[in-house]
């Protein structure tokens, strides 16, 4: 590629939006986090483990991971209607499996853990933003885990392999068109959790797509791992 | 079988007292999961790390300190995680035909069968020993996928009458006990107060005058709140001669 993309609000095609990332933002909750993206803000609390109502969903081998993701009200420009939906459903069990294989559930049998996410700013990578968020209040919540787990969308705009879309980008219609990839894997390892794949691409370019989270993803795990050591002064 | 089971208490017991003294010591530094601590065939990895390979990695967030060849991580945030051999405070929320149901606020219920309690009591009347709503400091002797079972058999344990309890952290209980009890008994001595601490983080104050039990937790919320201070116990003596 001769000439470089330029995006639209002025950043290199790797480059990620402006990561804020703060622990202990909700006091009532054993753990709680907030991560943005940009204009993308989303906060996650951690409560448990604790005691599983209903009885009968209780596994007496392993622990329940109970993830609630979902997007405030006034988080979008036309007011999004409260209470969930297909979509916030999906994201939920999505993030539930992104986030199970690092937390080790088996160390508390019978009992739940409950993870709820709220997107109180939304400009596109909200899932993304959770799982983050959510990862740093799983291990404020000091619950027994691998790793923490980092998560970024990568993407295609016309020609050009882009990370972290904003929602004007997820639009872009022009060329080939926008592509958008959620990925989440373990940190500092080749191992994904999530893959939520959205658009079109050439197959050959699938790997170029996934290998562009390497950087971006250490980049977030180093916010991550300094917003949990500051609050330890 | 009864004399075996108190000797391994009272074990438990002695571990929970050099616990708190280790909270004084230095070389710790903050860790988060996944981390590697320190590399190395010559290091045992303790509660809240495993090994992996050559090096010993965190397993959760905390502050990671080396005592001799072994690393531990201490927990600094999240739940109470009920161990055997803590004394808890706890509100009775049910009777039943065996014993009392008691709410510790910790992930499974926890239960005190009758046969625990320090003397007789008939299964007719024993709403009269402990009734719902009462709370007790017991002791934690078994900890089972379904449940926790506790003891009313030790010193301190037993009904707590009067005073009021409220909650803190449970994980900064080592600091409000302080070295061997420095923390408490500055707080009791300044409050002439009757404090007792659940390892649950449940504390329980009872004084002569209500100015004095407020004075006691308002003492006890400072210590929460400065628990990464080194000399705290100066710093609390401070405290009380500015306090008004």
């Amino acid at each position: 590629m001769a000439k470089e993309f330029k995006r639209k609000d002025g950043r290199k095609p790797t480059e990620l939006r402006k990561i804020v990332a703060k622990v202990g933002v909700i006091p009532n909750a054993d753990g709680s986090a907030m991560f943005a993206f940009g204009d993308t803000v989303a906060i996650a609390a951690v409560y448990g483990p604790r005691l599983l109502h209903p009885k009968h969903m209780e596994d007496p081998t392993k622990c329940i991971l109970r993830v609630n993701y979902d997007l405030l009200p006034f988080s979008v420009h036309d007011r999004k209607k409260p209470g969930p939906s297909r979509r916030s459903q999906e994201i939920s069990k999505v993030t539930e499996w992104a986030l199970s294989p690092v937390v080790d559930l088996k160390s508390f049998p019978n009992t739940v853990i409950d993870v709820q996410i709220y997107i109180i700013q939304a400009d596109a990578g909200t899932r993304t933003a959770g799982i983050n968020a959510a990862s740093m209040a799983l291990a404020h919540a000091g619950i027994p885990m691998k790793n923490l787990v980092c998560s970024v969308a990568v993407g295609k705009l016309d020609k050009n392999l882009v990370v972290d879309l904003t929602k004007e980008e997820e639009d872009f219609e022009e060329g080939e068109g926008s592509t958008d990839f959620a990925i989440a894997r373990i940190a500092n390892t080749d191992e994904f959790t999530l893959l939520q794949f959205d658009g079109k691409v050439q197959p050959e370019l699938i790997n170029d797509l996934i290998s562009l989270s390497d950087n971006a993803c250490k980049e977030i795990y180093e916010a991550q791992k300094k917003a949990l050591k500051e609050i330890i002064k | 079988m009864k004399k075996v089971k108190e000797n391994k208490i009272n074990e438990e017991i002695t571990e929970q007292e050099i616990s708190s003294e280790e909270y004084e010591h230095a070389k710790r530094k903050p860790v988060i999961p996944g981390e590697i601590i320190v590399s190395g065939e010559d290091y045992l990895p303790g509660d809240g790390t495993r090994r992996e390979g050559n090096d010993i990695v965190a397993n959760r967030f905390g502050l990671a300190e080396e005592s001799g060849r072994v690393i531990k991580v201490i927990a600094l945030t999240g739940a109470f995680i009920p161990r055997r051999g803590n004394v808890v405070l706890g509100r009775v929320t049910d009777i039943t035909f065996h014993g009392w149901i008691i709410d510790i606020g910790s992930a499974s219920q926890a239960f005190l069968p009758i046969e625990e309690s320090p003397k007789f009591v008939s299964k007719a009347e024993m709403d009269q020993f402990i009734a719902i709503g009462d709370i007790v400091a017991a002791k934690i002797w078994g900890v089972k996928s379904k449940g926790i079972d506790l003891t009313l058999k030790g010193k301190g344990l037993g009904k707590l009458e009067g005073g009021f309890v409220f909650h803190t952290n449970p994980n900064r209980v080592p600091r409000i006990i302080g070295k061997e009890g420095s923390m408490i008994n500055l707080i009791k001595e300044n409050t002439s107060s009757n404090i007792t601490v659940g390892q649950n983080g449940w504390i329980w104050i009872k004084a002569d005058s209500v100015d004095n039990q407020i004075k006691a937790r308002k003492a006890i919320e400072f210590v929460v709140e400065k628990v990464h201070i080194e000399g705290l116990t100066e710093k609390m003596e401070e405290w009380f001669r500015n306090y008004k």
